[in-house]
């Protein structure tokens, strides 16, 4: 039963992650998922500081926050200031990383958080932190309910606004002359990244966060040229690299996000290898340009 | 107080070592940094720094020792594999420089945690120590790890001073590098080489996800101090130095704290000052320049109002009343005081009892300024041909920043008019 | 020279234009006549793309306003297309070339509302108007320059608007498509839309407009393509620079003066 809510766990979150992912590499925006991914780590100290728990509802919003400030700063740099746009990406996420592990070693006798669960989670812990009611009646684990909703809101995120963010991400400058407006959309999809990190932060860690990301869309990304295949192509890529992963990490007897995000790498060499396509290793080029 | 001289007799050694080793770190990197800026690849330091873990796991799994040698040449490996991986991507497929970054992060770090914890998990007792690649050990440097890193850091410096010309060129046109013949492959690798070593020995201070910050935060704060590399390379280093000396002083005044986000945060702190406050780039001082431009703008506008009155009068030598000034030209009455009281000081206009003059520097400027607007919107509907209604508006902001030089320039383009499109003559 | 006409379906008001400051287009006064094919011509950075985005109210302006129609152009927006320049894009997106088609319905659609088959029918019919029905499944990379610009047109017809801007449509594509292209243009000036185009080739424009739009740094003229286009009136537009023009932009940039003077309330 633990291996199947692990599994679920990480399903869950490559969900989530990859769906938003196909729009952040299209966009460029990669190394944007990744700084916000380092940059939530303040906002989870301060909203354990501040509520004295683990609750998630505190955590989601402390994050959150965390997670807009990241983008806003970000912009902010670059636009106002005028820095370089990745060296803004850099000193931002750095600094902010920064300074949740420092938050970290001043609380560090209430806060009950350390730093590797940071860069790589404790997803093996997912099945033993149940939901249980006063009657001791259990509804399994805490996390997945939290990520069910998250991935829900993410779902209905994209079907709502598919058309608007499949435009945005392709063409802004004919999305403006049509009026959609390209910086609500921007918003609103760094907001669902941040809610995504901040809800997958605590069971997978920031590094899986960013290898979902980034791996299936990718992979996705050479296998296919329909927007909506890759889509579906990368859930599916993450889904069996969780159930895969964690069998790799039985095997070697090591951390489960670590060995999920290799499984994305191996994913990703296979599609470069032996796309049918793009492949490098099998060339089947029956559709030059004309 | 006690401390601080404490820590700045350097008595103790440990102290010795880890002060000298945060700044030997934060300054070779903040150089090679600036290079990797100055290309727009700042954040492929990151990917490396991420890269090198599993490195160090296969040296330790392979060799079974942790002696740092064998580790830093694991490290320097894959580290060096991730930048050839990254370059591979973006060349053969269609995948964009930002995706293989944090694909190559991602999943070599992934790698590496794996064989971390596989390691941990196997009952190896010599493995202790080997996370402290993951979130560095400034803390804890010994004399051993500061031979490795001024050896490092002195090749460092000596690889930027002996390459400075081509690595220069490389940065700012690696196009035209190429057409005269520089071996601008060979030199990538160079950078590529000096950023891994850069990234493989600082990793230990400040860890896998600060590496990042060493490299590309000098080097952004430096970039708003100068226009010059050398400069900015010096900058950099000695803003580096600083922030690890800083670093290693909060840690030994406080030892529960990590050295490692301390520099990084130090640093980060510097460069949003720099952001902020370098003078011709910053932030503020652009808004600061803007505000006295609107003052300027705003007692220029006062003695053009003053003169204008004067000439329709024809008089100059009687004052004018601030409700007449009014009349012509509708500014809101305390700017109008604020203004006067200023030029007032300044010299430009002195204050009579029913109202004000211009003095004689007052009324040349004032002159100056609707000469300016005039020539102006004489310039625009002579070349530009608009209509004589639509020049007022623009000449209102040019008057007040045109030179001299270019004053002259405009007089000799139009031939030295008498009169302007409105046929208000252009006082000289 | 600049001819303005009665009931003008694009009005230009003293419209100034400035990147980071600078001006790049100085107090354009513009008007232009419903149904006409107009050809917005001038040397490199005159600002002719900057012209017509900041029609478009793409681009934040320093002074002056735009009428379509009119109308604001916020009211109008669903008469408005756009064909921005081909390089604008990533072409490697995971898209085929009728989805990009599609793209022209989304304006008429709202938030929530799929593609139906009406749409679906449009995008098919302006895929076929450009000759590129066979490719409907085609995903975009693979297609020629000029089968990528065919597809972008196909867009800006899918939509059905009455004026459409072109930011260099002829740039990078073959004599065919470039004719096919012209003689589009040449059905819907029929239709009574009006079509503006940023052009740069001076010896192809005689031919292809009815009125041409001479820009370089400010307006310097705008009438029927027979009156305006002059020797006269070409030295001026293609005839060096204005340096004083220049280095006022440049001071502006430097001190970091609005283009405009903020009136003082």
């Amino acid at each position: 039963m633990n291996a199947f809510w692990i599994i679920l766990t990480g399903s869950l979150v490559a969900t989530c992650c990859s769906l938003l992912g196909c729009y952040l590499i299209l966009r460029r925006m990669a190394m944007v998922g990744d700084a916000i991914s380092h940059a939530v780590l303040p906002g989870i100290v301060i909203a354990f500081l501040l509520s004295g728990s683990r609750d998630t509802v505190p955590m989601l919003i402390g994050a959150g926050l965390l997670g807009v400030l990241t983008t806003f700063l970000i912009e902010f740099f670059h636009r106002y200031a005028r820095v370089q746009a990745d060296a803004a990406i850099g000193v931002t996420f750095t600094s902010l990383f920064a300074i949740g592990i420092i938050l970290i070693s001043v609380f560090a006798g209430q806060v009950d958080l350390d730093q590797d669960c940071v860069l790589y989670g404790e997803i093996a812990y997912v099945p033993l932190d149940l939901w249980l009611t006063d009657n001791g009646l259990s509804y399994g684990p805490r996390t997945i309910w939290t990520l069910g909703v998250v991935t829900l809101l993410i779902l209905s995120f994209i079907v709502i606004g598919y058309k608007e963010l499949f435009l945005t991400a392709f063409d802004p400058a004919y999305a403006a002359a049509i009026g959609i407006s390209t910086s609500l959309w921007y918003y609103l999809l760094m907001t669902a990244v941040s809610l995504t990190t901040v809800a997958s932060f605590e069971s997978v860690g920031a590094i899986l966060v960013v290898a979902f990301i980034v791996g299936p869309p990718a992979t996705a990304y050479l296998l296919t040229d329909n927007f909506k295949t890759m889509l579906i192509l990368s859930v599916i890529l993450g889904v069996i690299a969780s159930f895969s992963g964690y069998y790799l990490a039985v095997w070697l007897d090591g951390s489960i996000a670590g060995a999920i995000a290799t499984v994305t790498g191996v994913e990703f060499i296979l599609a470069l290898c032996f796309s049918p396509q793009r492949g490098l290793l099998l060339k089947r080029r029956t559709l030059q340009p004309v | 107080m006690n401390e601080f001289l404490e820590f700045f007799s350097f008595a103790d050694a440990n102290v010795r070592f880890v002060t000298i080793g945060s700044i030997l770190l934060a300054s070779s990197s903040a150089v090679v940094g600036c290079f990797s800026l100055l290309r727009k690849r700042a954040l492929v330091g990151d990917a490396v720094a991420h890269a090198v873990l599993p490195g160090v796991c296969l040296a330790f799994i392979l060799s079974g020792t942790k002696n740092p040698f064998i580790l830093l040449l694991g490290a320097f490996i894959t580290g060096w594999f991730s930048l050839v991986v990254i370059d591979f991507i973006t060349a053969r497929t269609r995948i964009k420089e930002d995706t293989a970054i944090g694909l190559v992060l991602s999943v070599f770090f992934g790698i590496g945690i794996l064989l971390l914890t596989s390691i941990q998990h196997s009952g190896n007792a010599a493995q202790s120590g080997l996370d402290k690649f993951l979130f560095g050990k400034a803390a804890s440097l010994v004399g051993e790890d500061l031979i490795v890193f001024s050896v490092v850091a002195v090749l460092l410096l000596v690889a930027t001073i002996v390459f400075y010309k081509e690595l220069m060129l490389l940065c700012f046109d690696q196009a035209y590098a190429r057409t005269i013949g520089f071996p601008v492959r060979a030199l990538e690798l160079l950078l590529t080489t000096l950023t891994v070593f850069a990234v493989v020995v600082g990793i230990q201070a400040v860890g896998v996800v600060l590496m990042a910050a060493m490299l590309i935060t000098p080097a952004a704060a430096a970039r708003f101090w100068t226009e010059k590399l050398p400069v900015m390379l010096l900058i950099a280093a000695v803003m580096g130095a600083f922030s690890g000396l800083a670093g290693a002083f909060v840690s030994y005044t406080a030892p529960s704290m990590p050295t490692g986000p301390w520099i990084v945060l130090i640093i980060s702190l510097i460069a949003i000052l720099s952001f902020a406050f370098a003078p011709g780039r910053g932030w503020v001082s652009r808004i600061i320049r803007q505000r006295r431009n609107r003052s300027r703008i705003l007692d220029e506008n006062i003695l053009k109002l003053l003169y204008q009155v004067g000439e329709l009068k024809e008089n100059f030598t009687d004052a004018q009343s601030i409700t007449e000034l009014m009349q012509r030209r509708h500014l809101p009455q305390n700017s109008i005081l604020k203004g006067l009281k200023k030029l007032q000081c300044e010299g430009f206009v002195s204050k009579q009892q029913n109202g004000w003059l211009l003095t004689e520097e007052g009324r040349i400027r004032g002159r100056r300024v609707v000469r300016l607007h005039r020539l102006w919107e004489l310039y625009l509907t002579q070349y530009l041909e608009l209509p004589s209604d639509h020049v007022h508006e623009d000449a209102e902001t040019i008057e007040h920043i045109i030179t001299p030089e270019l004053e002259e320039k405009l007089m000799e383009e139009l031939n030295y008019p008498a009169l302007d499109p409105h046929q208000s003559k252009i006082p000289l | 020279m600049i001819i303005h006409v009665e009931n003008p379906v694009v009005e230009v008001h003293d419209l100034t234009v400035s990147y980071d400051r600078k001006p790049v287009l100085w107090g354009v006064d513009l008007t232009l006549p419903a149904g006409a094919l107009v050809g917005v011509i001038g040397p490199n950075g005159a600002g002719k793309s900057t012209l017509v985005k900041a029609i478009m109210d793409l681009l934040p302006t320093s002074s002056g306003y735009v009428r379509i129609f009119d109308k604001e152009i916020k009211e109008v927006r669903k008469k408005i297309s756009y064909v921005p320049q081909r390089e604008s894009v990533d072409w490697d997106f995971p898209a085929s070339a009728f989805d990009v088609v599609l793209m022209g319905r989304y304006g008429s659609m709202g938030l929530f509302k799929r593609p139906g088959k009406a749409d679906k029918e449009a995008a098919m019919l302006a895929l076929e108007k450009v000759g590129m029905q066979s490719f409907a499944n085609r995903q975009i990379s693979q297609l020629s320059g000029g089968q990528q610009q065919r597809v972008f047109l196909a867009r800006a017809l899918a939509q059905n608007a009455d004026i459409y801007f072109m930011d260099e449509p002829f740039a990078g594509v073959d004599i065919a498509t470039e004719m096919a292209i012209i003689e589009l243009l040449r059905i819907m000036r029929e239709q009574g839309k009006t079509v503006v185009v940023v052009h740069h080739d001076l010896q192809s424009a005689v031919e292809y407009f009815d009125w041409i739009v001479l820009l370089n740094m400010r307006l310097v003229a705008s009438g029927p393509t027979n009156q305006v286009l002059t020797q006269e009136l070409l030295e001026k537009t293609y005839g060096g620079k204005l340096t004083v023009l220049t280095k006022v932009g440049d001071l502006l940039r430097k001190q970091e003066i609005p283009s405009r003077e903020k009136q003082v309330k």
